[in-house]
């Protein structure tokens, strides 16, 4: 070693391990940099915007004026908007769990097929990537009661289906079969989890004589609860958020009627506050209670997690 | 500068006027009007997607050499709107709905016209007065109006003739008339429908059925709601009713989503309705599509027996902080001088008698652009029904009333909207429904009034 390189050496313990540290979170940021500044302009910004218009009166095209907590106060007087809630609530509730069990039942069909499995998963996949203004123009012919395919389909076995786009009571049924259809991204998830989990499990689980129901109930599942705890958390979120199909097809035009109280979900009745009546101040405090409510169903769901939730490792 | 190129651009700011007022007279155009307008000129929310858009926007072109038009196409995106105004870099020009425009004026977003009226010698008394009234907010002009959509009776003749009845037989200012006549076209197979015998277009043509019924949704300053009037929930009960023959409103809707609306196995020619009130542009539809539709054209009256109809229509107005309102204005003038509106219907006409189709008229809210196009270019086509058809939508013009400027459009409309369609629901009786838009529309009125 020559007479440079040991002085090299001899100085580098003068820097320190500290000296180290910083170099390599100094690198650190400079990677996470255009992350951290996308987040902070495009997230945080408005976030924080949105919360300060949010005690304000704001129609984009006079400054906002401040009106202390007159939206909130608003908010718990507006029959729309308890409406608004509850049809978006309904819709999650019953998407959430049909969502997640259809796409289970799916990816564990995937996972038995050993013929064409690529063409199958891409068959499943496909739809998730229409466009969603085109799934919501398709699906007022597919749902229509007099036409449509799923009432043909329903008739042929005797059923006469309901007024899926025209009566009120079947609207949000209507708008959960048209968000099954784009399952995807949730069966590829799940798909995916049943590829990890360890086939010696299910080896040991048939020779203590386990049915097939007992090595789903008591190996599959378990093995997968993170990947359908976490299908859970974002179906729902996404749930609570849906709008560009609903818009398309009951508010794109005026007389789609039947949908306009059955099908004033949450961020539609927000985006008409926001963008048609210019109630920005008012629609910011309406995706501040939208937040609010997600974070404590997200929470809940957390909690209750912990119950059921099985991490390897842990 | 120097002094030559000073020169050069003197002579310049003189021979551009004077080049225009030349070509402004060869092309027809009043002289008095020509303005002097120059740099760029952003449009919003208005294409050329036909000749009578391309021609009027040439003719501007033509007279304005030294302005540099910037059209962004397609309807107005209020989103865009709002984000140009708002960064205080908003178009010059917006071409919107005339229901729209008073929301905006309001809140100050748009210029007042009288200025560029007087200056560009534009002749508000030239337009209809149905097409003023939503552009004037508490007696001053904020827009400039274009185009008249009126609302005529279209009438399937073949229906008529199945049920042994006439067009005379068809009454619209007797109320009971029609609920006999809805029951009796009215087809129903199977427990599917077949036929509507009339349509009475909700919840869109709710305020038509309330001015029918004697009453308005908003007065006539804009300031209050009347939309729970005795009239109004009588109207609204009528006309919801005439679902009921087809078992309501469900069954309707089911039906009319089957309807070939823009093709030739449209609703008349395929013998699924039996009458309705339309906007007029839907008689250019009929002819192109189905010119030997067993179709008739009457007008719609009131229940005193007058004729009735129901105008809406587009407008263009300035962004307040708008970079050039001269050349904005010298445009908004130019595009709806009667002799931009002649040469765009001359255009249209020449090119609908070279694919041998009919001529049905331009209606242009410009009354006096209106007389030339209906005097001098408008043809009798042959076809009787469709003669008849113009000579409807002629006669029902200033038959047509508006919906009065005021400051929370959009917010009276949902009201209006969202009670008819809660009654035709089931949800709500029209009493109830009305009481609650009602309340929603003064509400919305007194807060955009109050700012």
């Amino acid at each position: 070693m020559g007479a440079v390189a040991q002085g090299a050496l001899r100085a580098r313990p003068a820097a320190g391990p500290s000296g180290l540290r910083r170099a390599e979170a100094r690198a650190g940021w400079a990677f996470i940099a255009p992350w951290a500044v996308g987040c902070l302009v495009f997230t945080a910004v408005p976030m924080v915007t949105s919360l300060y218009l949010s005690f304000t009166e704001y129609d984009v095209l006079r400054p906002p004026r401040p009106v202390g907590l007159e939206n909130y106060r608003d908010m718990l007087v507006d029959p729309r908007l308890r409406l608004a809630l509850w049809n978006s609530f309904f819709y999650t509730a019953l998407y959430v769990p049909l969502s997640v069990a259809l796409a289970l039942g799916l990816a564990l069909l995937l996972e038995r097929v050993t013929r064409a499995a690529g063409f199958f998963r891409t068959a499943f996949y496909v739809p998730s990537l229409t466009p969603t203004v085109a799934v919501g123009a398709l699906f007022l012919w597919v749902l229509n009661p007099s036409v449509g395919i799923l009432n043909r389909a329903l008739a042929l076995f005797g059923v006469d289906g309901p007024g899926w786009t025209t009566d009120p009571a079947w609207i949000k049924p209507g708008l959960v079969v048209m968000s099954l259809w784009s399952l995807g991204g949730t069966i590829v998830i799940l798909y995916a989890a049943l590829k990890n989990v360890p086939r010696d499990l299910y080896e040991a689980a048939r020779i203590e004589g386990a049915s097939g129901w007992a090595e789903f109930r008591h190996v599959t599942l378990p093995m997968i609860s993170g990947a359908v705890f976490f299908v859970l958390i974002v179906n729902t979120i996404a749930a609570l958020q849906v709008f560009d199909e609903v818009y398309t097809m009951y508010f794109g035009q005026m007389d789609s009627g039947a949908g306009s109280s059955a099908a004033l979900f949450y961020v539609v009745y927000l985006f008409r506050q926001a963008f048609e009546f210019l109630n920005m101040g008012y629609a910011s405090a309406m995706a501040w209670l939208l937040f609010v409510v997600i974070l404590v169903i997200t929470l809940v769901q957390l909690r209750v997690s912990r119950r059921w939730v099985y991490y390897e490792g842990r | 500068m120097d002094r030559h190129a000073d020169d050069h651009e003197k002579g310049a700011r003189v021979r551009r006027p004077l080049a225009a007022l030349l070509l402004a007279a060869s092309l027809g155009l009043a002289t008095a009007q020509q303005m002097e307008a120059s740099g760029a000129l952003r449009v919003l929310g208005f294409g050329v997607p036909d000749e009578i858009a391309s021609v009027r926007v040439e003719r501007f072109e033509e007279l304005y050499p030294d302005v540099e038009l910037q059209l962004t196409e397609g309807a107005i995106d209020q989103q865009q709107l709002l984000t140009a105004i708002a960064s205080g870099n908003p178009p010059e020009v917006v071409y919107l709905n005339r229901d729209d425009l008073s929301t905006y004026a309001r809140r100050g977003a748009l210029q007042p016209l009288d200025q560029c009226v007087e200056q560009a010698g534009i002749d508000m008394g030239q337009f209809r007065p149905a097409a003023v009234q939503p552009v004037t907010l508490d007696g001053t002009v904020y827009g400039v109006p274009e185009f008249n959509n009126i609302v005529l009776l279209i009438v399937n003749t073949a229906a008529l003739e199945e049920a042994g009845m006439s067009l005379e037989d068809l009454d619209t200012s007797d109320w009971d008339a029609i609920a006999r006549f809805n029951e009796q076209l009215t087809a129903v197979d199977g427990g599917n429908v077949t036929r509507f015998g009339f349509d009475p277009k909700l919840p869109e043509f709710f305020p038509l059925w309330v001015r029918a019924n004697g009453g308005q949704l908003v007065s006539d300053d804009g300031r209050t709601a009347l939309l729970d009037s005795p009239e109004a929930v009588e109207a609204l009960e009528f006309a919801v009713g005439l679902h009921e023959a087809a078992g309501g409103r469900g069954p309707f809707i089911a039906f009319r989503d089957t309807w070939d609306f823009f093709g030739a196995n449209n609703q008349v020619a395929a013998n699924q309705v039996g009458a309705w009130p339309m906007e007029q542009w839907y008689v250019n539809v009929l002819v192109e599509s189905s010119p030997d539709a067993p179709v008739a054209f009457a007008p719609f009256r009131d229940r005193r027996g007058n004729v009735l109809s129901f105008a809406t229509g587009s407008a263009w107005a300035i962004p307040t902080g708008a970079a050039n309102p001269d050349a904005a204005c010298a445009f908004m003038a130019a595009m709806t001088h009667q002799d931009t509106w002649y040469a765009a219907a001359q255009e249209r006409a020449r090119l609908r008698a070279e694919s041998g189709t009919t001529y049905t008229g331009t209606y242009t809210g410009n009354l006096a652009a209106d007389e030339r196009i209906f005097g001098e270019l408008v043809q009798p086509s042959g076809n009787e029904a469709f003669d008849r058809g113009v000579e409807v939508i002629l006669e029902v013009q200033d038959a047509a009333f508006s919906i009065p400027a005021n400051p929370a459009g959009a917010e009276v409309r949902q009201a209006w909207t969202d009670a008819v369609n809660r009654v035709l629901n089931g949800e709500q009786s029209a009493a109830e429904a009305l009481a609650q838009a009602q309340q929603e529309a003064q509400s919305a009125l007194d807060e955009a009034w109050e700012r």
